[in-house]
């Protein structure tokens, strides 16, 4: 149902999100309530703006109460959003959640905020599949179709309407003008398969803030492209000096300690789209996240044919983020950017921190290839 | 009329008459009510709204529903009744609720209604609000259509910063009379003279000395006058006046001070307004209205209305409370001067001389008190500590809220500090040539809390894009007193 207020309330969200006035970002203050969602307690966002007016300071100088308690008794943190600093207490801990949107608002906001290109599947006519909805109603069709409910009710109308009802003896009798069949469309759908193939560097030099950002930009990148592709496909490979390919729940918790061989990954990777991928059906995104530090420059120049000869001429796009570490030099980077200085499907990114992780996956993203 | 009214169901109507007749038995006074059925998205819109269903287009309303649909949808909260000050009133009910909680709305909202027909302070507000809500709306769109949308806001914005800068009281009070045009010369200066002898004189009154000050006199005397004559605290009436704006914006301008104009009363009786609709409609519910099976359930309900959590005020709960207080006292004769100086407990327990005033009473402050002249004329010290009030602080060191006081007078203190002028600060234009450069100057009358100063700098900056010069607040930084000053390039801050 469309409200009047929906405009303003668009126009709100739109402040929120940082698309429009950017004026008033300064008095967005983002609290929080907490709600119940079954037996979870879970967190609801509730971002305000108030604007500033002449008015006191010391807001926190209390007030007025009713009940019974002796002077001194707590009533609870003055600043809800101020407690959980080194609080004690014998109550099991409660899991909050977030809630506020579902991943498929989440796409599209990533899709209007980054102004993400959506992604063309690759080879049409293959990649376009019918699906069939049911979405309506209809006078004819097969009886295999035919709405129990609705006909009953189109003839239990019709006699109430012609007066040969009796609700003593209800009894409905559908003729064939009352009898109603569900109808369908048919919509097309782009069926692409599409597989990701993210790539993480584990070795020690990579830290936990490290592996923070690369799980969450992978998250986000997830998040995009599945909401872009049906059938998507996953696979995660982590490698220190050798590479394996692991499931998504290591992926993201896994912590080695060895040296760094950054071919090794490349090379299972290019075996992986060898084996499982064919070009010719697949739309193939490699991510790679990496602190930089590659053990010798033999293994970066392997690196570099490996990827000219194996990877990029079956890839969509190639992704390189090199995430900022206190140790290693990051020269991979660098090399990387010499090697494919004219290569359009290489794109790479340096991600000093968790604030940079949008701008990098509008690198990787934008392109919309 | 700008919003067509869905006709309420009959079996409904029915009982609105029904209830309407039992509370003019009781000498309720109301305007024409109409209900309306909102389902719960169409309620949190209009609750948006301020109760109306249309306002201007600003994304401040959005905010709110933004606020209302979540608390809504993980059960925090939900709006049971909602009325506007208008006659004939609007009240609106929302969709699904059970038929007893109907009933329970609709007696309050009549509460409500009597309050609004003939609480003093809601005397001089539009009562044809809802009317001009939705003018205000056209105003604004058209001022949208030929400014664009970004300017119009962004102007709304600036003015909502300095929607607090009203003075509640000045539709009651003739403040500037103005003086009848005088066509005579005035009478020319007199130097006052000391007395002496006439020998003397000469030598007492120097001849040249009184020239002198005759000179002086003279000069002050046509010095201009100082504007505004005296401290403005309507700020935006005189910004309206005198400040350099463009047609639309003067327009808005006043909009916001009309809108702001006409809910300040709702602000200035929030406890006595709602404590009055409580106390009818659990009257009327109890005694008149409910049905043997909805008990259960009214008491359920009405209990969570009145529940005040520790550290809680709700003003439901202290103004019912309280008036049935003031009912108890004037029933039992419990005033007057022989009860004041009784000190014997108890004699005052058992004190009662059948008066039976007490409905006559509560008539009386529905029609005369605001929550501050209410609380302040029948909080007392018996009241507090039977209803287990206590005044509370934020702890410097845990950082929580703790209870610091059950002393009567600082609860007392700390209840009507809040209420004096809703708890803001007091700020009024001193001078809109300060330093002769067309500078306007603001005054806080300082209170004993300082202002916050990022705020208070935001909000300068406001005003300077109204005013377009720059723009002074004197004020105190603790216990200093301070000029602030934005120049529209920078903030200074100077000690005076």
């Amino acid at each position: 149902m469309a409200l009047r207020i929906d405009p303003a309330h668009n126009r709100f969200r739109d402040i929120v999100r940082g698309k429009i006035k950017q004026n008033l970002r300064k008095y967005i203050s983002n609290g929080e309530w907490l709600g119940r969602r079954g037996k979870d307690v879970v967190s609801i966002p509730v971002p305000q703006i108030e604007m500033p007016r002449f008015r006191f300071g010391q807001q926190g100088q209390g007030g007025v109460g009713q009940g019974p308690g002796k002077v001194g008794d707590s009533l609870g943190p003055a600043d809800p959003n101020e407690d959980g600093q080194g609080k004690a207490g014998s109550d099991p801990g409660e899991h909050v959640l977030e809630v506020e949107v579902s991943i498929q608002e989440l796409a599209a906001i990533l899709g209007e905020e980054l102004a993400l290109p959506r992604i063309e599947p690759r080879g049409k006519e293959r990649l376009i599949t019918q699906k069939d909805r049911y979405v309506g109603i209809r006078r004819v069709g097969p009886e295999s179709l035919r709405h129990f409910k609705r006909t009953f009710r189109q003839a239990l109308r019709r006699q109430i309407m012609m007066g040969n009802y009796d609700p003593q003896r209800p009894m409905v009798v559908p003729t064939r003008e009352d009898k109603r069949y569900r109808s369908w469309r048919t919509t097309p759908l782009p069926q692409s398969n599409a597989v990701m193939i993210f790539i993480m560097d584990v070795s020690g030099s990579m830290g936990d803030e490290q592996k923070e950002i690369v799980r969450i930009a992978s998250f986000w990148i997830d998040t995009w492209l599945r909401s872009q592709y049906d059938g998507l496909e996953s696979r995660y490979i982590v490698h220190d000096a050798t590479a394996r390919a692991v499931d998504r729940d290591t992926f993201f918790r896994t912590r080695e300690s060895g040296g760094t061989m950054i071919s090794s990954a490349y090379k299972l990777c290019a075996k992986m789209i060898e084996d499982e991928f064919p070009p010719s059906e697949w739309n193939i995104y490699p991510f790679q996240f990496s602190d930089g530090d590659n053990w010798s420059a033999d293994d970066t120049s392997s690196c570099m044919e490996v990827l000219k000869k194996d990877i990029l001429p079956k890839v969509n796009l190639f992704c390189y983020g090199q995430v900022e570490s206190p140790y290693g030099s990051g020269q991979f980077i660098t090399d990387l950017r010499a090697s494919f200085t004219d290569e359009l499907s290489v794109v790479t990114s340096e991600i000093e921190n968790k604030e940079d992780i949008a701008d990098s996956i509008r690198a990787f993203l934008g392109k919309g290839k | 009329m700008a919003h067509p009214i869905a006709p309420l169901p009959e079996s409904l109507f029915v009982i609105q008459r029904a209830i309407e007749e039992h509370a003019r038995g009781y000498g309720l006074d109301f305007w024409e009510t109409s209900f309306e059925i909102l389902d719960y998205k169409r309620m949190q819109e209009v609750a948006a709204f301020g109760g109306f269903p249309v306002r201007y287009p600003h994304w401040r309303f959005g905010m709110e529903f933004d606020h209302l649909s979540k608390s809504h949808i993980y059960g925090l909260s939900q709006i049971y009744e909602m009325v506007i000050n208008n006659n004939p009133a609007y009240a609106y009910l929302l969709e699904g609720n059970s038929l007893v909680d109907q009933k329970m709305v609709m007696a309050h909202v009549l509460g409500h209604v009597d309050f609004f027909k003939n609480n003093y302070y809601f005397s001089k507000t539009s009562r044809r609000m809802i009317d001009s809500m939705a003018n205000h709306a056209t105003r604004v769109r058209r001022h949208i259509e030929r400014q664009g949308l970004e300017k119009v806001e962004s102007f709304i914005d600036t003015c909502l910063c300095l929607d607090n800068l009203i003075d509640p009281m000045s539709p009651f009070i003739v403040r500037h009379e103005t003086p009848a045009p005088v066509d005579t010369e005035p009478p020319p200066v007199e130097v006052p003279r000391l007395r002496a002898k006439s020998y003397m004189d000469k030598f007492i009154n120097p001849p040249e000395y009184l020239d002198e000050r005759r000179k002086k006199m003279q000069e002050e005397r046509e010095k201009p006058k100082r504007n505004p004559p005296e401290p403005e605290r309507d700020v935006l009436l005189f910004l309206l006046q005198q400040a350099p704006l463009e047609t639309w914006e003067r327009d808005i301008l006043e909009i916001v001070r009309e809108e702001a104009y006409y809910f300040a009363p709702q602000r200035q009786t929030k406890i006595l307004n709602e404590g009055w609709a409580s106390y009818w409609h659990s009257r009327l519910m109890t005694e008149k209205i409910l049905d043997a099976s909805e008990l259960i359930d009214y008491a359920d309900h009405n209990a969570g209305v009145l529940a005040a959590a520790p550290g809680q005020f709700n003003p439901y709960k202290v103004g019912i409370t309280l008036l049935r207080y003031v009912e108890e006292r004037w029933n039992k004769g419990r005033f007057g001067k022989e009860w004041n100086e009784c000190d014997d407990y108890d004699v005052r327990r058992n004190w009662d001389k059948k008066l039976g005033l007490g409905r006559q009473k509560i008539f009386e402050v529905r029609k005369l008190y605001n929550d501050l002249t209410f609380i302040d004329e029948f909080f007392t010290e018996d009241f507090c500590y039977e209803n287990a009030f206590f005044s509370f602080a934020k702890n410097a060191s845990s950082g929580n809220y703790e209870i610091d006081s059950r002393e009567f007078k600082k609860v007392k203190n700390k209840l009507l500090y809040q209420l004096t002028n809703f708890g803001e600060p007091f700020i009024a234009v001193e001078d809109a040539n300060h330093d002769n450069r067309g500078e306007l100057l603001l005054r806080h009358r300082h209170e004993g809390a300082d202002l916050q100063i990022d705020h208070a700098r935001a909000t300068m900056e406001a005003l300077y894009r109204i005013w377009r010069r720059p723009v002074c607040v004197m004020t105190d930084v603790e216990s200093k007193s301070r000029l602030l000053r934005w120049d529209g390039t920078e903030h200074t801050d100077r000690m005076v």
